[in-house]
């Protein structure tokens, strides 16, 4: 019999540990994430020393389709690190609840769609609406 | 480093050390964060908007000195939560010790650099001149 070759994201993820390796790594990525936002915001709010002119004329960064694009990874990110890591912090407040975290997950995810999804959905159609 | 937990966080650090300082700081920053920087982001990116927003904007917001005050800890605890969770990300992916010397040196010295650039600005921007 020839090897598998069906070595697709499912079993690389699998082979990784499951839905808590996946949990972990986008905790981590959307915190590394938020955290580089976080560091090119201090800096364009820093530019509001140099006056209205120059502050307002870079504001074109933020508004550009790109930039409108990236704001809603920075929707995702913050919200959904914020549900992970709410979970996370119950969870060690009440370690019992440590036998129940495939249902705490369950609760997670639809809570963050459930915030994600109109959010992301108002805020494309708003650019979308403005630009055209 | 304690032991890495499925579904994200850490197995708290024995003992009352600083690791274990900083783990019990990752929560309570977290739950700071859940106030000070989700409403943040939802009352400016979403009630406000990116469009309406322009330096008149944060004129307006910083007249009053309780959003000065907000905007600081938000600062103050983003930049340390942020910064302690890159910590942990250096501690896990750069392992040979010279070489995480010199990322973390780049790393602290940013994040000095960002919090005293971030209260500066927060703190001397002089809404009458504007």
């Amino acid at each position: 019999m020839s090897q598998p070759t069906n070595v697709g994201l499912r079993s690389w993820i699998g082979y990784r540990g499951g839905s808590g390796y996946l949990l972990w790594l986008l905790h981590r990525a959307t915190g590394l994430g938020v955290l580089m936002f976080l560091a090119l915001h201090i800096v364009d709010i820093f530019l509001l020393g140099f006056g209205e002119d120059v502050f307002n004329k870079l504001l074109f960064l933020y508004r550009a389709p790109w930039a409108r694009a990236m704001e809603v990874f920075l929707l995702f990110g913050v919200t959904f690190h914020a549900m992970n890591g709410l979970r996370i912090i119950i969870q060690d407040a009440f370690p019992r609840t440590w036998l129940h975290q495939r249902r705490l997950v369950a609760v997670e995810v639809v809570l963050f769609l459930a915030v994600f999804l109109p959010v992301a959905w108002i805020m494309v159609a708003d650019f979308l609406g403005g630009a055209g | 480093m304690s032991e890495r937990r499925e579904g994200g966080g850490h197995n708290r650090p024995a003992g009352t050390g600083f690791e274990s300082k900083a783990w019990f700081f990752m929560r309570l920053s977290g739950v700071v964060l859940l106030g000070l920087a989700v409403f943040h982001l939802y009352w400016m990116h979403f009630a406000i908007g990116v469009d309406n927003i322009d330096f008149q904007t944060v004129v307006g917001r910083w007249s009053n000195p309780l959003w000065r005050l907000y905007d600081f800890a938000l600062l103050v605890f983003a930049l340390s939560h942020g910064f302690n969770g890159l910590r942990y990300a250096i501690e896990d992916y750069v392992r040979r010790p010279g070489r995480r010397l010199v990322v973390k040196s780049i790393a602290y010295v940013a994040g000095f650099l960002l919090i005293s650039a971030g209260a500066y600005i927060i703190f001397t921007f002089d809404v009458g001149a504007a």
